[in-house]
């Protein structure tokens, strides 16, 4: 392997001199390397796993192979979500053998050291990385969040490699860790927007599924968001680009640690295309989120990526006095911490006395909670939006928060008419 | 014959599904049939089982590598991956399954040319070593 130079413990690692555990971890690192032209491994502080999500014997085959071996993490790790809601396993309505797998899988990870954080935004957890740290995230929403708003460098790991960086606490030194690859490719220039829609969370999910389709793999620069997005907003972006495309890293200029300006944004260089972002545009990337017009659905889910505190507040004030519609869901995803605080608050009280579920540890796309009956459902959230047809069979109506809540609650889809200007 | 990258080494030989859109393996490929599902997707429907799938890159999701490395256990994987971009998760999902399984599913990135001159329907050879890939196609 000409190009790869190995440290002394990752030489004995690779032999197998630390056990099997390491071994293994360090045949499929070195793979990795290879395919990426790596000349060397360096170290990561942290680790954030997501191959917790059963998908299959495959899942475990390779998961048992490590725990059997006593592989223990080297550094300090967090969990993706898994198959089954530890706090509330009863709202799993799937296979009982495929709940059982996937629960076993969970508490596996578990066993080798990684906190069970099981979500999907380990972002919104106290200890997350710092700008410059070189982090082994997988989780796509989760690795477009670190690279891009904290600054941080992961580049974009896929299940198996996650927990191989966290036991050995090496990758390979390539892709976003390094300078040359985090510089932005293509810029998107937003044109002016409805007053409206650029003060509302609904921009940001539909204007990250349209770079995510336009940018592919390259890195998207942002000029022209004239409000300040928060880190809400900043998530639904991510987590869209990260749907429709294989983005890992966005600039905002202006607005992310590494674009202070539209130069720095590119390290000097010109833009490889422009791509003019149009109320046009988004109308159309906004009316390709929905598979179904409504105005029947029947469920709305809401928090994915999993919610913040600042989310859950918002739909408490947005809920206020009403009820979810008698025979309609309104499932809340978050994770265990965020879950805990909001019940100090007293809005988990409020908004289940308002006949809203919450969900933590999972997620209503990734497995089977919804009731199997629900054929359309409603989400603000544009990964939801791309994943569950596959993943549910179910028809997707998108729109925003303020526009779910109201659907749960009238018992149909409820359009907010200004909201989109014109564009309708 | 065109030389291109391995990504994950192996021999590989089947007719080609070229895809006119990148493809996540996770929500895009059910794991116990090989057909995909992504219901947004042109080729929905289509199985890429046996085949030599042809597509620009992979999507999003780091679950990919899970789901490809699923289907090769299951026996409904492709042939073979050809690539226009390099794709680390897809790629990930066939080193682990060779690891696991003893399976070899070749990845490979073409540059631009001859990945645009394979079709749907023509045999394709793959082969990838440890760095280097040939891609044979025979139309």
């Amino acid at each position: 392997m000409a190009g790869l130079v190995l440290d002394p413990i990752d030489e004995r690692r690779l032999a197998g001199e630390e056990g099997e555990a390491p071994r293994l971890a360090m045949r499929v690192l070195v793979a990795m390397a290879r395919a990426t032209d790596a000349e060397r491994f360096i170290d990561v502080e942290a680790a954030h796993v997501d191959a917790c999500l059963y998908h299959g014997q495959v899942s475990l085959d390779f998961t048992e192979r490590l725990a059997s071996a006593g592989a223990r993490v080297a550094v300090p790790t967090t969990l993706n979500v898994g198959v089954v809601d530890l706090l509330h396993p009863d709202r799993f309505r799937g296979d009982p053998a495929i709940g059982a797998a996937g629960r076993r899988l969970m508490e596996r990870y578990v066993g080798m050291g990684c906190r069970p954080t099981f979500t999907c935004a380990p972002y919104q957890l106290p200890d997350r990385p710092r700008r410059g740290q070189h982090v082994a995230w997988a989780e796509s929403n989760a690795i477009v969040f670190a690279n891009s708003v904290l600054g941080a460098r992961t580049a974009r790991y896929g299940d198996f490699i996650d927990i191989c960086a966290a036991i050995t606490g090496r990758v390979p030194d390539a892709g976003l860790h390094r300078d040359e690859y985090r510089r932005g490719q293509v810029l998107f220039r937003l044109g002016p927007l409805p007053d409206r829609l650029e003060s509302s969370d609904v921009l940001y999910p539909v204007l990250g599924h349209l770079i995510g389709s336009e940018a592919g793999s390259l890195v998207p620069v942002i000029e022209g968001l004239s409000a300040e997005p928060t880190e809400d907003h900043l998530k639904a972006l991510g987590a869209g680009a990260a749907s429709s495309g294989s983005v890992g890293l966005f600039h905002a200029v202006g607005m992310t640690p590494e674009a202070p300006t539209l130069q720095a944004a590119f390290g000097g260089a010109p833009p490889l295309r422009t791509v003019e972002v149009t109320l046009d545009r988004l109308v159309a990337a906004r009316d390709e989120l929905s598979t179904a017009a409504g105005p029947g659905i029947d469920a709305v889910s809401v928090g994915t990526p999993h919610a913040s505190i600042a989310e859950l507040e918002q739909l408490a004030a947005l809920v206020d006095s009403a009820s979810v519609h008698a025979g309609m869901a309104l499932f809340v995803s978050t994770d265990r911490a965020t879950l805990a605080e909001a019940e100090a608050r007293g809005w988990v009280e409020a908004l289940e006395r308002a006949g809203a579920t919450f969900v933590v540890d999972t997620c209503t796309y990734v497995t089977p909670i919804l009731d199997a009956r629900a054929r359309v459902v409603m989400t603000n959230s544009a990964k939801w939006a791309y994943y569950a047809p596959g993943n549910l069979g179910v028809a997707v109506v998108f729109g925003s928060l303020e526009e779910c809540v109201r659907s749960a609650t009238l018992g149909r889809v409820w359009r907010d008419p200004d909201l989109w200007g014109d564009g309708g | 014959m065109a030389d291109g990258r391995a990504l994950a080494p192996g021999d590989g030989f089947g007719e080609a599904l070229v895809l006119s859109e990148p493809l996540s393996f996770w929500g895009g490929v059910d794991p116990s049939t090989g057909r995909i599902i992504d219901a947004r997707h042109p080729q929905l429907g289509a199985s890429v089982v046996g085949r030599v799938l042809v597509l620009p890159s992979g999507r999003g999701s780091s679950s990919s590598s899970s789901v490809l490395a699923e289907c090769v256990r299951a026996g409904v994987a492709p042939a073979a991956l050809v690539l226009r971009e390099p794709d680390l998760i897809l790629a990930l999902g066939a080193i682990v399954a060779a690891e696991l399984y003893g399976t070899a599913l070749p990845v490979v990135v073409l540059p631009d040319e001859a990945y645009a001159a394979i079709r749907t329907g023509d045999r394709v050879r793959v082969h990838a070593g440890d760095r280097a890939a040939c891609v044979e196609a025979d139309g």
